[in-house]
């Protein structure tokens, strides 16, 4: 059989109807949600007293949710959009569960900002339109610039994934019968492959990935300024943006990792997904690893050479302090323990790959929540300090297991109702 | 007029088979690809695609409506704080900026669906589902006085299987509905 038709072979196969695994798993996370579900109608109902907010901390684990989730997305506009640019012609195997992965991500880190709200039912005065009362939101905000950066990020995020898919849908659509085929036909909009098609395609792809590259970029760093625009020691920092930015790539590509590794075993896709592309994730992985290493040592070098009492009573807290527990932890997942991918006989090694990316998805999100949580809970007023330890109750533990539930909700129907590997751009590499 | 149509196996085939069509004064013909192979689409004299006027186009509309958004909202409805001119470019080039992308995104998403002439209710012409997967197929639309050149070079160019299709044919699958 030629090399593209057993492309097809493959990737459909992987749609087939799924074993019970497959239904156990999304019992699983539906159990999750609801539990989250439960936790937030409470919340909503007893006011976000029941969240263990105090003292100065009023922004805590569910903003670390949001700042984690976000970053969660980077990896993939880096795999699908970035490395496109730059030819690196390995992406294309990863680059479309990669770009799912940035959708459900963010669509999961807009969920927060809207939890945290005391009456989430206003959710919308963040959004400039012309309203009887006459107000118009503040430009000045950085809380307004998260609204236009995320919904920017969400939708093109969302058509930059759903343009990929064109004619891998109308390569679908001819293999299949009754309501799928349909759907398919909708869903690739009646797509030949002729070359006109071809030729606005491939601009519309291109461009596509020229504008999320600046985009993602823009997108954490204005997540970053939420804290830097604050005076907060241990926020108000000018390297918060790239600082940020390494780290959210650096958490995405973990993300990756412990996504595609079971992914490609359970939809028999490893001829496809090969170990080859697991060890360049996990070489990018170690540079960014690196680079935010380098982060921390700057931020407590500027709190030092600075002179500033406040800035380096906030460093010696975050080492020394409270939370000092949850610094060195998250000190150990990403600085120390990614330094084991230096060496190839880890990279080649799946299952050392798996558990080195679970453990900086749990450090980079201790990163976000030691610099969002301990800086609070150490403001300029003395008096909130022996209150202001913040300890989350049940309710955000709920709704922090609630995000990943939804995240991979999403992600597990993805995978069994739309092909996983984006078969035109792999063929492209191949002979028919 | 008459279709005829070529199903190819081979790349380089099909880059044959389109060179002696032009040679014998062909002009209307449509290629079918599974993927965008270079040298086929080389051949067929491909012009940079107008979708990046589109891009173009969206993304200073992005820029100019978000200034104007903010600066104009901000002179409505002015809000005093830490002393901060009320139109405060710096923090206005954020929002600008994000509508660039995003109307940039937008515009080309609108451009491609235009040039494309997508979406599509009907299969026009005798679409074969091989062609989704791994053949390449030529179409040729000949006038009645030259139905018989056209199947004979596709013949020679190296084609796996060669067909007539009738004025006005519809594809032989059920119709595209939605």
């Amino acid at each position: 059989m030629a090399a593209y038709g057993r492309i097809h072979v493959d990737v459909l196969r992987a749609l087939a109807p799924p074993g019970r695994g497959y239904y156990a798993a999304l019992a699983l996370v539906g159990a999750v949600l609801a539990w989250a579900l439960y936790a937030w109608s409470v919340q909503l109902a007893r006011g976000l007293g029941v969240a263990g907010y105090r003292g100065s901390v009023q922004w805590a684990v569910y903003i670390t949710n949001f700042v984690f989730w976000i970053g969660i997305a980077h990896s993939g506009t880096l795999i699908s959009a970035i490395l496109y640019l730059f030819r690196a012609h390995w992406r294309a195997a990863i680059s479309r569960t990669s770009e799912a992965m940035t959708v459900f991500a963010v669509m999961t880190a807009g969920l927060f900002p809207i939890i945290h709200l005391g009456r989430p039912w206003y959710f919308y005065w963040l959004i400039p339109y012309p309203n009887q009362r006459g107000l118009w939101v503040n430009f000045r905000s950085p809380l307004i610039w998260d609204v236009f950066a995320v919904g920017t990020y969400f939708t093109v995020s969302a058509v930059f994934l759903y343009v990929g898919l064109i004619p891998d849908l109308a390569a679908v659509r001819e293999r299949t019968t009754g309501w799928r085929r349909r759907m398919y036909q909708f869903l690739s909009l009646g797509w030949q492959g002729t070359q006109e098609e071809w030729r606005h395609y491939r601009s519309a792809y291109l461009f596509l990935a020229a504008l999320a590259t600046p985009l993602v970029v823009s997108v954490h760093s204005v997540v970053s300024w939420d804290f830097a625009m604050a005076l907060v020691p241990g926020w108000h920092s000018t390297i918060f943006a790239p600082y940020f930015v390494a780290g959210a790539i650096f958490s995405g590509l973990a993300m990756v990792l412990t996504l595609t590794i079971p992914l490609r075993r359970f939809l028999g896709l490893e001829d496809y997904i090969t170990d080859r592309h697991l060890e360049n994730v996990a070489k990018l992985t170690v540079v960014t690893s690196l680079i935010v290493t380098y982060a921390y040592g700057c931020e407590f070098f500027m709190a030092w050479y600075s002179g500033n009492a406040f800035e380096q009573a906030v460093f010696r807290e975050r080492a020394l302090g409270t939370y000092a527990p949850l610094f060195w932890m998250m000190v150990f997942c990403n600085s120390v323990i990614p330094l084991m991918l230096l060496a190839r006989r880890v990279r080649t090694n799946v299952r050392a790959l798996w558990v080195i990316a679970l453990l900086v998805n749990v450090g980079m999100w201790l990163e976000r929540f030691v610099i969002i949580t301990g800086s609070l809970s150490f403001d300029y007023e003395p008096w909130y300090w022996a209150d202001a330890v913040y300890q989350p109750r049940w309710v955000e533990y709920a709704i922090t297991a609630g995000s990943f539930a939804w995240f991979f909700l999403w992600f597990l129907l993805f995978v069994k109702h739309f092909p996983a590997i984006p078969m035109a751009e792999v063929k492209e590499r191949l002979t028919p | 007029m008459m279709v005829v149509r070529g199903i190819f196996t081979e790349a380089d085939a099909v880059v044959r088979a389109v060179q002696d069509l032009r040679r014998a004064g062909f002009r209307d013909v449509t290629v079918f690809l599974p993927v965008p192979d270079p040298a086929i689409l080389a051949v067929l004299d491909e012009r940079p695609s107008p979708v990046r006027l589109w891009t173009l186009v969206g993304g200073l509309l992005g820029c100019l409506g978000g200034f104007a958004l903010t600066v104009g909202t901000s002179l409505d409805w002015p809000i005093p704080t830490g002393a901060k001119p009320i139109v405060s470019i710096p923090p206005f080039i954020v929002i600008a900026f994000e509508w660039t992308i995003l109307l940039g995104a937008l515009g080309t998403l609108v451009g491609f669906l235009v040039h494309s002439r997508l979406p599509r209710r009907a299969v026009p012409m005798a679409y074969d589902p091989r062609l989704a997967e791994d053949r390449f197929g030529v179409f040729v639309q000949c006038p009645a006085d030259r139905q018989s050149v056209a199947p004979v070079i596709l013949q020679n160019a190296g084609a796996e299987e060669v067909s007539q299709i009738g004025p006005g044919a519809e594809s032989s699958r059920p119709p595209l509905s939605f």
